[in-house]
């Protein structure tokens, strides 16, 4: 069989990955670097995220303030995103115009300014940012579940940082990040949209073989040793609202057990879409723990999170307590729900459902092309392109033995944290 | 500008328009790149009916319709739904009761059987009702800590005093608990019917067999006690400044609205309104607001404008999330912003690459089945003609700068506007 796209790995070490798609006038280049925060120390956390923002503030050849009128005068939509694993950076544009997108990322990939009083300027922009994300409830109580669930994995903390080092780090330490990281054979380019693929390989190599590779970088690895025992731990803060977070330690994306995990998140919590853009959202109302939760009015709702992470991370249920309930009564409701899938038969028709639930999820992403770029490289991250291309082929394969078997492995108390947000009434005055 | 192939666009040739006997409007789009359908649309059965000890209850009925039918209870409706990986979901704004919803396209029968139960024979079962009021007030509570949504509310409560836009669509929690099972069903029966409902369907579908599908599900309906939406009556403008400041102890960040209210969409005044305030606050990293606030000072991760045109005046404000202690300087800033924008407007230079930003996004916004719904609704609703975005680029191309800065002038009196914070 004839594969769907087209892989070439140029002279300097960067893989590019084309896809065809002649749906609309349209194409969506992403840039994707192999760092990101499980490569920060203790002191530099928040460095990569950080180091994506000065990626906005200007080269030589394209100011700041060129760049962004630049894109959007062409009608573009252009960002950037830094996770645990990687930090990417994308332009969808009018077909005709990608060019431009592609210099752009070429040239910021060796030229970025990093000066000084943009430095200081995104400090506390940033800072900003972290203040907005505290403002949340849930995040106050997702950052403290991630911390006491990784001890010595770099996954501990938050992407964007802890605030005494958004305050310490120097622009040499944000420098010395991009000049190590931002090179070529610590890159993948995914292009997918109008255009032809022999063509765009020709624009890419005139871009991007000129720059030469760097050293080899070996990833900071401190892999989490197993959970020996649960942890419970609450945070505490404005609102009236309880939130419960209960977070198993997880497989990473290519390790076979992803897929029984994702069905059985898909069974208990709805199916969760992995899509980034335009993927549209399925409800979560037939879910088993709906139907003990939130139809048995312990709770006004529940979502469950799995990421495709490199490395081991977790598989997350937030359940929103109802006012009138102790969190203490949902949490048991939840257990009896959890023990169901591990001990009773797990009918073939539920994950059937779950199959043709992922499938419509699919085929909503489909539609989007900024979507089918993101998932030509994001795969690469932690496996390979081929990951997504067989993704429904895997979840199909899972059988309901498997599915028990990785409920008994993964969904034990000792394998997880359990985070209470506990509300100190207060009330908005005006 | 973008040598976009008209083409590509939606037009009177690839739109088919259909209105049914009993006044139900269909527009419909072939797109047959994924085998997928959307569908949205909207009833005139919003907000604007609710009195003011009820605020919530068109928000609370919409969001009622799918919690049970004469023919399926909630958990066979959610059953057949979530099984085939499809979606339907209900909620009203001031004007309408909007809905929307997805669906591989060999379950397109069943998501227009399940739409028309929903509008036609909800059952309100009091238990569900229940349940949803704890939610409603679980999200009331929410937002009353939420700071950008309490600042937002309350700019709104500013602006447009005395005038129905000054209510939150969703209500307050002792709104919603003086809300009964009777309220919402007498609500449905009264005010539900095919007078004024608009459905869009995109996507992998024979738009010209659609109209007799929809026929089938919702051609026989009727409702003579429908009323007529009752008049907007006109907004009084501001005669000073008005500031308000909501206090939500133990946050970390103070959101703050800025503004006034602006053109309706269909005024002439629109378009110009809508370059100007790109240049303002949206155009590449949120226009001269975000240039000032965020890339020069460091103030905010977020600071931008925006305006919000629909069938009656909306707001034109800037909002930022900045520290507390950074308010004061944030609002000095957007301040002299706005007041450059109304005194010296827009150079020919801004102006041009906003309207190349309009006319060059056009193929993103309508790549998807869901951008196309938004686009044939934004013709349905403000009647725009069905070769409006054939016409979209002669429309932006005709704006000078000198419209934009008599636009400015209009809405915005930097003497006269509100503010909103809510924070610590």
């Amino acid at each position: 069989m004839t594969k769907p796209y087209r892989e070439q790995l140029l002279a300097n070490g960067l893989k590019v990955l084309l896809k065809e798609i002649h749906t609309s006038p349209l194409v969506s280049a992403w840039i994707w670097y192999r760092v990101g925060s499980r490569d920060e120390i203790t002191g530099h956390t928040g460095l990569s995220h950080w180091c994506e923002h000065m990626q906005f503030k200007g080269t030589p050849l394209f100011p700041s303030s060129i760049l962004d009128r630049a894109i959007s005068r062409d009608g573009g939509m252009w960002n950037a995103f830094t996770y645990f694993d990687w930090t990417t950076f994308f332009e969808t544009m009018p077909s005709d115009k990608i060019d431009l997108g592609l210099r752009i990322e070429a040239d910021r990939m060796v030229n970025s300014l990093f000066d000084e009083k943009e430095v200081a300027s995104e400090r506390t922009v940033i800072i900003s940012e972290r203040e907005g994300s505290e403002n949340e409830p849930y995040f106050l109580l997702a950052e403290a579940v991630q911390n006491a669930a990784f001890r010595v994995h770099p996954y501990h903390h938050e992407v964007i940082g802890d605030l005494p080092d958004l305050k310490s780090m120097s622009r040499d330490d944000l420098y010395a990040h991009y000049r190590t990281f931002y090179a070529p054979n610590n890159a993948v380019i995914s292009v997918a949209g109008d255009f032809k693929t022999g063509d765009m390989l020709t624009r890419i190599r005139e871009h991007f073989e000129h720059i030469p590779a760097g050293p080899n970088l070996p990833r900071l690895s401190r892999p989490e040793p197993a959970a020996c025992g649960e942890h419970r731990l609450t945070v505490e803060g404005p609102g009236e609202t309880t939130y419960l977070d209960i977070s198993y330690h997880a497989p990473a994306a290519n390790d076979p057990d992803f897929f029984p995990v994702m069905v059985l998140d898909s069974l208990l919590a709805g199916p969760s879409s992995l899509n980034m853009f335009g993927g549209g959202g399925i409800s979560n109302k037939t879910s088993r723990l709906y139907r003990s939760l939130v139809e048995k009015e312990l709770a006004v709702s529940v979502s469950g999170g799995l990421s495709a992470t490199a490395d081991p991370f977790l598989y997350s249920v937030v359940i929103t307590v109802h006012p009138k309930r102790k969190q203490e009564e949902a949490l048991a409701s939840f257990d009896d729900e959890i023990k169901r899938i591990q001990n009773e038969h797990i009918p073939v028709e539920e994950i059937n459902r779950a199959i043709k639930q992922a499938r419509a999820l699919f085929a909503y992403g489909s539609e989007n092309i900024t979507n089918q770029a993101f998932w030509l490289g994001h795969a690469e991250m932690f496996s390979t392109y081929d990951w997504f291309l067989t993704y429904l082929e895997k979840l199909a394969a899972v059988t309901p033995a498997e599915m028990k078997r990785a409920a008994q492995k993964y969904l034990r108390p000792q394998n997880r944290v359990v985070g209470t947000y506990i509300p100190t009434t207060t009330e908005a005055q005006p | 500008m973008n040598p976009i192939k008209p083409h590509s666009l939606p037009g009177p040739d690839d739109i088919t328009r259909v209105v049914l006997p009993n006044g139900i409007t269909i527009l419909a789009r072939t797109n047959f790149n994924s085998p997928s359908v959307v569908i949205g649309g909207y009833l005139p059965c919003g907000s604007l009916f609710d009195p003011d000890e009820k605020l919530g209850l068109a928000d609370f009925t919409a969001n009622s319709l799918l919690r049970g039918s004469g023919k399926r209870d909630f958990q066979k409706i959610f059953d057949d739904l979530e099984s085939a990986g499809a979606n339907l979901s209900f909620s009203a704004g001031g004007h309408t009761a909007g809905f929307t919803g997805r669906c591989l396209s060999e379950d397109l029968p069943l998501l227009f059987d399940l739409l028309a139960e929903a509008v036609r024979c909800p059952t309100f079962p009091v238990e569900q009702v229940e349940r949803l009021r704890a939610q409603f007030i679980t999200g009331l509570a929410i937002r009353a800590q939420d700071t950008a949504a309490m600042a937002s509310l309350t700019f709104d409560q500013i602006v447009f005093k005395g005038h129905p836009y000054a209510r939150p669509d969703d209500g307050w929690p002792e709104t919603i608990q003086a809300i009964t099972r009777d309220d919402l069903a007498d609500f449905h029966s009264i005010h539900y019917g095919p007078r004024g409902l608009v459905i869009v369907i995109v996507g992998a579908v024979e738009p010209k067999a659609i109209a007799g599908k929809v026929a089938k599900v919702l051609g026989d309906w009727t409702n003579p006690t429908q009323p007529e939406l009752p008049a907007l009556p006109d907004l009084k403008p501001l005669k000073n400044p008005v500031t308000r400041k909501v206090k939500i102890p133990g946050k970390s960040q103070a959101d703050l609205v800025i503004g006034t209210s602006g053109p309706r969409r269909k005024d002439a005044d629109y378009m110009p309104a809508s370059l100007g305030n790109s240049v303002l606050g949206q155009f590449g990293m949120a226009g001269r607001i975000g240039e000032v606030v965020r890339q020069k000072s460091g103030l905010a991760y977020y600071a931008s404008s925006s305006l919000s045109a629909g069938i009656g005046p909306g707001a034109w404000d800037v909002s930022a999330g900045v520290n507390p202690s950074n308010v004061q300087k944030a609002r000095d800033l957007i301040y002299q912003e706005i007041a450059r924008f109304v005194e010296k407007g827009v150079s020919a230079e801004e102006l041009s690459d906003s309207q190349s930003n309009f006319i060059g996004r056009l193929p993103l916004s309508l790549e998807s089945n869901s951008g196309v719904v938004n686009a044939l609704l934004n013709i349905e609703r403000f009647d725009l003609g069905l070769d409006y975005y054939r016409r979209y680029s002669e429309l932006v191309r005709a704006v000078t700068p000198e419209d934009v800065l008599s636009t400015a002038f209009k809405y915005l009196h930097p003497e006269k506007l509100a503010v909103a914070i809510a924070g610590s």
